[in-house]
């Protein structure tokens, strides 16, 4: 509970240094400010896959359908997160280059997993008794989850790129990470990862009760 | 059936026998892919075969076409045993593993089969030419190998939700994405005029690729084959 309340001044420290602080790169200015949101954004919808993964096998494992709505809660959230990091990705190469979208390496593996997250939600909506959605939703989101290394890591580094270099795995590179640059970015991690926390937490409680308002509709109603 | 003494092998080639003997009677889901490619191949012909193609727009048809062609017939596997009721009998004839890879092994011989019809008659209808045929034919392997690795799961995932073709498409082509860039970039290289390159980076994701989503397929089947 403590946390939400750390999340939001976080955020809030994170939104106002963002802008405060001088822009991490000289040469695109004001407009690489955007590494502070978008790329926590592509980090927290990577982790919400994975977390989403993780629930898939739990489910396969145990047979609770708890760890299938869970799964689908993660999912919810992870999609919006990776579509805010795609739009967020789509404005900045307008500012950068004039283009929105350009087929880059990195802009087309991050819409093949927005892709795997919309033929999970499809499969989901096919299938309509509960432990088989779940068996099969859990299947299939372990399928893309082998396929997705291959997009978020192998193939943005196999082909010549304009997305800028990531400066943390390679180390150096075009951005200037300064100490203020590289605690707020390091915060903006953090916070972001919280706040998909918490909105999991919220789709996984929404989920319970629809589950519940069903179960009511159909026995008691 | 094989008896009970028969290799892991002989069973595989069994139920492959009796999968080609079925497809022979019916030839449902050989029509549909040959047809199809061929449906496609002539309408891209007609509309732009008259001058020489660019090497990349080449590249690029030329996996459109074997990509959907492949998946309008490769669901047919698992989706037929759902339709015709004999899932249940499989289940209690032959192990999870033999099933995978028997059906596996059939959409295998499917794709390459289309390949052999579909190339001489890519090149023939759009006036193309290959500069380098081995890079080409590796390429072509590796590439059937991963897709039909990681359709035949997800066919055997659309066969228990029940659920019509369309789906089919819907779930393979997301996991299959990290498959196609990779192999349209490659194959640009075969033809001349196209990028320069050896290749080696692409042929070692797409065997890296096979090799991971057949393993994952297999470890994932029994979940979905069995309840």
């Amino acid at each position: 509970m403590w946390w939400k309340y750390l999340t939001g001044a976080a955020m809030a420290g994170v939104i106002v240094a963002a802008f405060m602080l001088p822009a991490p790169q000289i040469q695109i200015g004001d407009a690489s400010r955007i590494f502070f949101f978008h790329v926590p954004a592509a980090l927290a919808g990577f982790v919400a896959f994975v977390v989403a993964a993780v629930y898939g096998a739990v489910y396969l494992k145990t047979r609770n359908l708890v760890a299938d709505r869970r799964a689908a809660a993660s999912a919810e959230v992870g999609l919006t997160f990776s579509t805010i990091a795609l739009i967020s990705g789509a404005i900045f190469a307008n500012v950068t280059w004039g283009v929105f979208w350009n087929w880059d390496p990195r802009e087309t593996t991050l819409l093949a997993v927005l892709l795997v997250y919309a033929a999970y939600f499809a499969l989901r909506q096919a299938v309509g008794h509960p432990s088989t959605r779940a068996r099969l939703s859990a299947v299939y989101i372990l399928l893309g989850g082998v396929a997705a290394p291959f997009l978020f890591f192998v193939l943005p580094r196999m082909y010549v790129s304009l997305h800028p270099r990531d400066t943390l795995v390679s180390g150096g590179g075009e951005f200037a990470m300064t100490l203020p640059v590289g605690l707020t970015f390091g915060a903006a991690m953090v916070t972001y990862v919280l706040l998909y926390l918490w909105l999991f937490q919220l789709a996984d409680r929404a989920g319970r009760i629809k589950e519940e308002l069903d179960y009511q509709r159909e026995h008691v109603l | 059936m094989p008896n009970g003494r028969s290799s892991w092998a002989g069973r595989i080639l069994a139920l492959l026998a009796k999968d080609l003997r079925a497809e022979y009677r019916t030839r449902y889901a050989v029509s549909a892919v040959f047809l199809f490619a061929l449906t496609t191949l002539a309408a891209v012909s007609f509309s732009l075969g008259a001058g020489g193609l660019p090497a990349h727009y080449l590249s690029v048809l030329f996996w459109v076409i074997l990509f959907f062609s492949a998946l309008s017939g490769l669901a047919q596997s698992f989706v037929k045993e759902a339709e015709t009721k004999t899932a249940v009998t499989l289940k209690l004839a032959a192990s999870d593993d033999v099933v995978f890879f028997g059906k596996w092994t059939f959409n295998l011989a499917l794709m390459l089969g289309l390949e052999i019809v579909l190339i001489p008659l890519f090149l023939i209808f759009l006036n193309a030419q290959l500069a380098r045929w081995s890079l080409f034919l590796s390429v072509v392997v590796l590439g059937s190998l991963g897709m039909v690795s990681a359709t035949t799961l997800i066919a055997a995932v659309i066969a228990a939700a029940g659920v019509r073709g369309a789906l089919f498409s819907v779930l393979s082509l997301p996991v299959l994405l990290p498959l196609l860039v990779p192999l349209v970039r490659v194959t640009e290289i075969c033809f001349p005029g196209g990028a320069q390159g050896s290749g080696i980076p692409e042929l070692r994701l797409l065997a890296g690729y096979a090799v991971v989503v057949m393993a994952g397929g297999w470890l994932l089947f029994p979940y979905v084959w069995r309840e």
